[in-house]
């Protein structure tokens, strides 16, 4: 582990709270391989898409992980699922490292750990009716034995996600974006899961539907205590329905804090770049503007350093040769910048 | 304001599908001026970007019926031009720009030749005057090193970038009017920012009207100056920004703005709209909005409410302003 990983853990809190779920170090890397003579030639390109992350999930919280397209947020959300293998780090569920079970034991604790995904029109069989698809992760981890319980238990979710039983026998196609996303949702309660990753679970959603669906989550939160990793690019719905947020920025989360906070005190050039950004739908608010030059960094074989350094407005020369740690500002509030 | 650009005079717009027939636009009305920017809200399928495209003459007839009303440019009724004059009007007056750059722009051709084509065949230029000019845009849309880039392909482009491409190729034949469909939807939240910022820029350097369509309320809270409001085929409200945003009244605004997630306060529940959009195979009769509406009366299930002026300039289509 380098220094920097060091310090980043040990500012990650012990369970002084119970922490549901516990990130530490996580790293994926995707090798590019390249063509066949950067390979001959002992080239690899290295893709990092999540860059050695450490955070924490506090039972029946809701943390937001909000970032651009390709800074890894989603790749994270599958990690902990383990939908694909980190390269390194621990995911510690209960204080157990999810990277150290067995297959068999993996595919137990699955129930615990449930996805909702962006796409509804993706993400339900065509070919399944409704009962089919809500019931069949009750026969994945055999959690209803006969048919007759079955159907109560999907009735009875499609009720919790506001949908009428007469639903029970139809197809995906019968039903609107808004409707498919409470079924996603109805699958990932099936098994009474502990933790629901929610991977852009509103972005494909018009505005009015979007609400609805938000609601659903919140709902269904208090009545079942669920803790939330939700996922998403939209900070307005960020700010919503988060309890404490992580901002990430090409595979690094550059910011983290309760969500008052991350919004009304940024202190990461990033973050404040994200929310100088944002369109409100208030023509007295400011326009929305861009405080970074230039574009994205890739994740392909970045530079040393900062990986915001070459676009931001603060930038020292430490920028471009140090990576900043994550560092403890007060209470939850971290931030990982050389400047602020 | 000066005299209107664009004049739609209750439009209407049918499909004629196998399953039926689709109203996608209904007795739609509007008009935007000489520099006016014009941004066209509503949800998916609610009848904006067929609207938008109609203008360009760009419905597939078949399916695509314009059933009623009358789309004029500069008083001209688009829909009796010549092809040779829509041509010109495609090419020299109106110029539109689309959500997904990668699909709208060929893959197979370099840019600079793609917008230098569009030169030679709309501005009658040769090909060294079409270069120079290609480069001159490539510099003003703010590509860097625009002179480089005008051999790569669109694929070679991020979105960002691919979008300025675009805004390039569209501002090839200094249109006076320009049609924005999503043109930001596709984009990170600062990259949309970039975007706005420039296509802001280019109305008001070139004077250009903009008709813009969006989904996103933030985005027409700072991009236009008037605002029309479409749900279900229908346009449901009409005003200035400043009006409709600060006053919204048909049920249905109200609704969609109070649906948004606010960003400098956490709202426990939000105040969603009830129910779905109608089939719009089948719609109800009367207002399409009366199944989801809260204040729906007796007479919104039979009757499609007519416009009313609720304060100057600013129009609904709601029963609930028809009865006082």
């Amino acid at each position: 582990m380098s220094d920097a990983a060091m310090s980043q853990a040990e500012t990650a809190p012990t369970a002084a709270e119970e922490n549901l779920l516990d990130v530490r170090n996580l790293t994926k890397y995707f090798d590019l391989h390249g063509d066949l003579v950067s390979r001959l030639a002992g080239k690899h390109q290295l893709l990092k898409a999540v860059d050695d992350i450490s955070f924490y999930i506090r039972k029946g919280e809701t943390l937001g992980l909000v970032g651009e397209s390709g800074c890894g947020k989603s790749t994270t959300g599958r990690l902990i699922t383990r939908l694909i293998e980190p390269t390194s780090g621990e995911i510690d569920l209960h204080g157990e490292d999810l990277l150290s079970f067995s297959a068999q034991r993996m595919r137990e604790t699955r129930k615990d750990i449930q996805l909702v995904f962006q796409d509804p029109y993706a993400s339900l069989n065509p070919r399944k009716t409704i009962m089919h698809i809500l019931s069949r992760p009750l026969d994945v981890h055999g959690l209803a034995t006969n048919w007759h319980d079955k159907r109560e238990r999907v009735l009875e979710l499609l009720n919790l996600v506001g949908m009428g039983s007469e639903h029970i026998d139809r197809y995906p196609h019968e039903f609107s974006g808004g409707q498919r996303q409470r079924l996603a949702i109805a699958r990932a309660l099936s098994v009474n899961p502990e933790l629901v990753i929610g991977d852009e679970p509103v972005s494909a959603l018009d505005v009015s539907i979007q609400a609805q669906i938000l609601n659903l989550f919140r709902e269904l939160q208090e009545k079942f205590g669920l803790t939330y990793l939700f996922i998403a690019h939209d900070l307005s719905v960020i700010r919503h329905i988060s309890d404490r947020v992580a901002v990430m920025y090409v595979g690094k989360i550059v910011e983290e804090g309760p969500v008052d906070v991350i919004f009304s005190e940024p202190l990461h050039p990033y973050t404040n770049a994200l929310l100088a950004a944002v369109p409100e739908a208030d023509p007295k608010k400011p326009p929305p503007r861009l405080t970074l030059s230039g574009e994205v960094a890739t994740p392909i074989d970045p530079p040393p350093g900062c990986r915001l350094a070459g676009r931001c407005p603060l930038a020292k020369p430490v920028c471009a040769e140090v990576d900043p740690d994550l560092r403890g500002i007060d209470g939850d509030h971290r931030v990982a910048c050389h400047v602020v | 304001m000066s005299e209107p650009v664009l004049e739609i005079d209750d439009l209407t717009i049918r499909f004629n599908l196998k399953r039926g027939t689709l109203t996608a636009v209904d007795g739609v009305s509007l008009s935007i001026s000489k520099g006016e920017t014009f941004g066209l809200v509503g949800e998916s399928g609610s009848g904006k970007t067929v609207t938008a495209r109609s203008v360009m003459r760009l419905i597939p007839t078949p399916p695509g019926e314009i059933a009623s009303g009358e789309v004029r440019f500069e008083g001209k009724d688009i829909y009796q031009m010549s092809d040779r004059e829509m041509r010109e009007l495609r090419g020299q007056h109106v110029a539109m720009v689309f959500q997904e750059p990668m699909s709208a722009l060929n893959p197979v051709f370099t840019v600079g030749a793609q917008i230098g084509d569009a030169l030679r065949t709309n501005m009658g230029m040769n090909k060294a005057e079409a270069q120079e000019r290609t480069v001159e845009l490539l510099q003003l849309v703010g590509i860097p090193s625009p002179g480089s880039r005008l051999n790569s392909y669109v694929h070679e482009f991020s979105g960002g970038m691919r979008q300025r491409v675009m805004l390039a190729m569209a501002l090839s034949c200094d249109p006076t009017f320009l049609i924005a469909d999503e043109p930001t939807t596709a984009l990170d939240v600062t990259i949309q920012a970039t975007i706005l910022e420039l296509i802001s820029s280019m109305i008001e350097r070139f004077h250009m009207s903009l008709l813009f369509i969006t989904h996103n309320l933030g985005v027409v809270a700072h991009a236009c100056d008037s605002i029309g409001v479409m749900y279900a085929s229908h346009l449901v409200e009409l005003g200035t920004k400043d009006e409709v945003f600060a006053n919204p009244q048909h049920p249905y605004t109200v609704g969609l703005l109070n649906s948004i997630p606010r960003l400098d306060v956490q709202e426990k529940y939000l105040t969603p709209i009830d129910g779905y959009v109608c089939n719009m195979m089948d719609p109800p009769p009367g207002c399409k909005f009366n199944p989801r509406c809260k204040q729906a009366m007796e007479i919104c299930q039979r009757e499609i409410p007519d416009w009313k002026e609720v304060a100057p300039g600013h129009f609904a289509a709601c029963h609930l302003h028809s009865q006082q």
